[in-house]
């Protein structure tokens, strides 16, 4: 655990509904390296987003604990780069300052954020978008925008909340490649949520499978494909291989009925 | 609210009310309606100009009174709702008072106020006050209540302070609320100010509207009332006006 930037030890958490307690996360032990693009994959429901909060330190966990770079976050909120998973751009702001708006909350001056904003633009596909809001702006781009937005603030860890989950097929697929040469591009720890057994191949180096509630860690799965990775690696046996183990494991953990 | 001022959109109201008040006036004329039952708008027209300085000198008041009164509820309804969000026991304890506040039939408070605050423009701020900041109350505190926690939430992981986050979220997403508000409460104003004079003032239109009526001028009175109206709407507008600089974005939506 030792070259860890984030590690999850035994944590677990619960809500109250109805007067009932109702366990939502079990004993999850994970970690993520420096660098490293590990994706949480689980059905819908299966307490990955209250796992991120988590880590973000929006919600205390009932038991266990959460580090980064080996030191123990107290329950305390880290400034992380977290992305819900609605893209919640202010649709009060045109895209250059809901961009910038990781540096202007640190303090950075409205010029030097807006200049640095500008710089990236055309990594993210917006420019000439700038002075747009975000009701203005098609799906995918208010996502890139989130995301942009999300590089801007300044941490080792990302925490990305299924980013693309209300995306159609096609466009999800650009945004997928294109999360990698950005991934590349920046070099940060990914924790990236989905519920597609294909992006999370597609995209990780290593993929931890959640079962539903309460969310228990049931597969640990190193992904070896080389990278940089063409759209055609799905087509590959390597590829088919990983999800024929993962759609198994998903199967046998689905147990409606059973509960 | 595409373009403000939109003339076109304008036009067919405007026309209406023209042929309503071409009605009046030739139903006025046809059947000889005299000007203690009905005055005829020419009339009306006619003890408006002539009537213009002293109908000025209520008017000033009547402005001071609402406009006054419409900016102290504003405050108060700001301070009100912020502290009731803040702090739940302080709504659990004054959102009852609120409502009741607006149940005390106004025209009995009036009399009372006059006793305490004499005759002057004092109680007539009051009473604007009273009757303006329960809407405006009422709008902001949903606003609040209403706000995106997850917004909130998304700031605070970039380490926001909470000036900025008031300002980035609470304050625009609150700001459809208050105008909401504020427009309901702008009418009332004026309203509130002529109730408040109707029943005793130096000046005001409220008093001089009682004293057209007692010296049998009806065209004065009308006259008076065609005012109130004017002041009124042109609140409303205004209100309008501060909601559409005020919000650029919404502007956008509908292009």
């Amino acid at each position: 655990m030792c070259d860890a930037k984030l590690s999850l030890r035994e944590v677990s958490s619960a809500y109250i509904h109805n007067g009932r307690i109702l366990p939502v996360l079990d004993t999850i032990s994970m970690q993520v390296k420096e660098g490293e693009f590990v994706s949480l994959l689980g059905p819908s429901g299966s307490g990955k987003s209250t796992l991120l909060k988590i880590i973000a330190g929006l919600i205390k966990p009932d038991a266990g604990s959460v580090f980064l770079n080996g030191k123990e976050l107290k329950g305390t909120i880290v400034k992380m780069g977290y992305m819900p998973q609605k893209d919640l751009l202010l649709p009060w702001k045109p895209l250059l300052y809901n961009a910038a708006l990781p540096l202007l909350a640190q303090g950075t001056g409205k010029k030097e954020a807006y200049n640095k904003v500008r710089e990236l633009l055309p990594v993210f596909g917006l420019e000439g978008f700038e002075n747009s809001y975000p009701s203005q702006l098609s799906g995918g781009m208010r996502q890139r925008a989130a995301l942009l937005r999300t590089v801007l603030i300044d941490s080792e860890v990302m925490l990305l909340d299924e980013p693309f989950g209300a995306l159609d097929a096609l466009t999800r697929e650009r945004l997928q490649e294109w999360m990698l040469k950005i991934w590349d591009h920046f070099k940060r720890s990914v924790i990236f949520v989905t519920h597609s057994i294909d992006e999370a191949i597609y995209l990780s180096d290593r993929i931890y499978m959640i079962s539903e509630l309460p969310g228990k860690i049931v597969l640990e799965q190193a992904i070896n494909l080389p990278r940089p990775r063409a759209r055609d690696i799905v087509l590959s046996p390597l590829f088919t291989e990983y999800k024929q183990n993962l759609m198994t494991a998903l199967a046998n953990e689905t147990t409606w009925g059973n509960s | 609210m595409k373009k403000w001022g939109n003339t076109g959109a304008n036009l067919p109201p405007l026309v209406f009310l023209v042929l309503l008040i071409a009605i009046w006036e030739v139903t006025g004329r046809a059947f000889n309606i005299p000007d203690h039952i009905l005055p005829a708008p020419s009339s009306i027209g006619k003890a408006l100009l002539n009537n213009m300085p002293l109908l000025w000198l209520h008017t000033k008041m009547t402005i001071t009174a609402a406009s006054v009164g419409l900016v102290l509820a504003v405050f108060v309804a700001l301070v009100l709702s912020v502290l009731m969000n803040r702090v739940k026991m302080i709504k659990r304890v004054f959102y009852p008072l609120l409502v009741i506040s607006q149940t005390v039939p106004i025209i009995a408070l009036i009399p009372i106020m006059i006793i305490w605050f004499g005759f002057g423009l004092l109680p007539k701020i009051l009473v604007v006050t009273l009757v303006c900041f329960f809407p405006l109350s009422v709008n902001l505190t949903e606003g609040l209540e209403n706000v995106d926690n997850e917004l909130i939430d998304l700031l605070k992981v970039m380490k926001a302070g909470p000036w900025r986050i008031f300002k980035s979220v609470q304050m625009p997403s609150v700001l459809p609320y208050f105008f909401s508000g504020l427009k309901i409460s702008a009418t009332y104003s004026v309203m509130g100010a002529v109730i408040a004079e109707w029943l005793g003032a130096r000046a005001g239109l409220g008093i001089y509207m009682t004293r057209a009526m007692h010296s049998y001028s009806y065209s004065s009175f009308f006259a008076a009332i065609f005012i109130v109206v004017l002041l009124s709407m042109s609140l409303f507008k205004f209100t309008e006006l501060l909601a559409w600089l005020s919000m650029p974005w919404n502007r956008i939506k509908e292009e």
